[in-house]
């Protein structure tokens, strides 16, 4: 009983919190257009958080770099349980132009569990919010 | 007694990574320090393994909100190399896109702004408004973010009459929406009271420290590469440099609503004024040994590409300084002696792009200050040369 209605509360206002391990802009500036009025995803409950510890859901974007490689694994230790992690762009799944370089680890998923995958490049806000609504379903 | 204050790189005010030590003394800072590299790539080393066409590809993801920028002013500096000229109505085309891109990414800032000013529907309304901008370059390109525009020797696409007939509606919409945010930048006094003389960067500190951009046009610099350096199409267009005297924030934000509709003139000249004819013509797969410099105004400020090539199909160096490498050191003097709640406002106003900036690892040494610019690679191949004769001690002790 507890549970279905922390699962309820849960799936009724995600808390998000915007990662970027060093993108180029393009999925973050789609990540905040998702949230103005065109879109605006904060009629759904659906709030961008400034810190870890307020978040439920990480949504990540870019490949990983070497020098932020640690401080994602903190944040993502930061995240209260349950936390779910939606890699956007192409980049964040797998390195996309970037891939060979030398200061990039690759996809997110080298770093911490994906729960998501959003592709594209950018990602355009409907995709993200359809990803986010498709991780909701998950639950 | 003085604290330092980390900030980033992961942290609310900044949606980049980059971390910022400020020295505060109370409320007060007296000291700043920027730490990167949370964002460095790597882009320069991975465009001398790619071809000249596939680098327009990587050019275009430097940034994702001057895309276009960086992908015209790659391919202006290989046309150069290459000797080849676009056609006219390809240049016009690329250009239009240039000044709307300015306009989307002109009015993503205001919205910051009046988001760090604590003025949330400010935010909204102007994000509102990009969304018109973002569709006519949707209509144009097929994309909203990266373009894709440009080729070597000209542009992908073509546009038709009714595309134009959009263009120009949007723009009307635009012009009338942005004269109201003039009103409300100029006026709106919570909102002055909160920008006025914060950030203060005076004439001669934006000279001497070589700011770019609408920061040093708002300090009273008309620097725009568009009007000294015309380049392609610029020297053919009615505008005016926009400059403002206040040398604070508020200046900032006036300043670049000023370029919003010198933006709307321009785009419509553009289009109005579109001459026929083909919109690229064939570029040769290897560029000659050489060197090309080119200069283009980005919405941020002058950004510069420098490519040297070796007579192959791909370039053996590709330099790129962004506007917002070139705003650091100002921004570290705008820093100073403000308080610690203005630290996102003033940080915002430069419109930092640190995806931009990122590319080169810069080594200060303490002893002599000398300055040296190294990639990773050789930073990597100094270190174990350092290594190889250093004995290995068994109880080494962190020292920190």
């Amino acid at each position: 009983m507890l549970n279905k209605l922390a699962r309820w509360s849960r799936i009724k206002s995600p808390w998000i919190l915007h990662l970027n391990s060093g993108a180029c802009n393009a999925c973050d500036i789609e990540i905040v257009a998702a949230l103005t009025p065109r879109f605006d995803v904060e009629r759904f409950g659906i709030l961008l958080k400034a810190t870890p510890r307020h978040a439920d859901v990480i949504i990540a974007t870019g490949p990983v770099t070497r020098q932020i490689k640690d401080r994602i694994i903190r944040i993502y230790e930061q995240t209260p349980d349950p936390k779910f992690v939606i890699a956007v762009g192409a980049c964040a799944m797998a390195g996309c132009v970037y891939r060979g370089a030398y200061n990039i680890m690759g996809g997110l998923d080298q770093v911490i569990p994906v729960d998501m995958y959003v592709p594209g490049c950018p990602a355009r806000p409907d995709a993200i919010i359809d990803g986010v609504v498709k991780l909701l379903g998950k639950l | 007694m003085s604290f330092q204050i980390p900030i980033g790189p992961q942290h609310p005010a900044l949606k980049e990574p980059i971390s910022l030590r400020m020295t505060v003394d109370g409320e007060v800072i007296t000291d700043a320090d920027i730490r990167l590299g949370y964002n460095h790539r790597g882009l320069e080393k991975l465009a001398e393994e790619k071809t000249w066409v596939q680098n327009i590809y990587l050019t275009e993801r430097i940034c994702g909100i001057c895309s276009h920028s960086h992908a015209t002013c790659y391919v202006q500096a290989v046309e150069k190399l290459m000797e080849i000229m676009p056609p006219r109505r390809g240049l016009y085309i690329r250009y239009l896109v240039s000044e709307l891109e300015r306009v989307h990414s002109h009015l993503l800032w205001l919205g910051v702004a009046g988001h760090e000013a604590g003025f949330d529907s400010f935010f909204m309304y102007t994000w509102r408004d990009r969304e018109i901008v973002m569709d006519l370059l949707e209509m144009i390109s097929g994309n909203r973010v990266h373009y894709a525009m440009n080729t070597i020797g000209g542009v992908r696409r073509d546009i038709d009459e009714g595309q134009k007939a959009k263009i120009l509606e949007g723009v009307v919409t635009l012009r009338k929406r942005s004269e109201y945010y003039f009103g409300i930048g100029a006026n709106e006094p919570s909102f002055v009271a909160r920008i006025a003389g914060v950030g203060m960067l005076t004439k001669q500190q934006a000279i001497d420290l070589c700011a770019v951009g609408p920061v040093a046009r708002a300090s009273g610099v008309a620097r725009d590469v568009r009007k000294e350096d015309p380049y392609a199409v610029y020297d053919e267009l009615d505008f005016n440099v926009c400059t403002s005297d206040s040398c604070d924030v508020l200046g900032r934000v006036v300043v670049r609503v000023m370029e919003l509709l010198q933006s709307y003139n321009m785009i419509e000249q553009m289009v109005k004024g579109l001459p026929d004819g083909d919109i690229v013509v064939k570029a040769p797969r290897k560029a000659k040994p050489g060197e090309a410099l080119s200069r283009y105004e980005a919405p941020r400020g002058e950004n510069v590409h420098y490519i040297k090539s070796n007579g192959t199909d791909k370039p053996e160096r590709l330099k790129v300084r962004a506007p917002t490498l070139g705003n650091y050191p100002a921004t570290m003097v705008m820093l100073k002696k403000g308080f610690i709640a203005d630290i996102p406002l003033i940080f915002a106003a430069i419109d930092p792009c640190i995806c931009c900036a990122e590319r080169a690892v810069t080594l200060i040494s303490a002893r002599s200050g000398e300055e040296s610019v190294v990639t990773m690679s050789d930073l990597r191949r100094q270190a174990l040369d350092r290594s190889k004769n250093t004995p290995v001690k068994g109880k080494s002790v962190w020292p920190f």
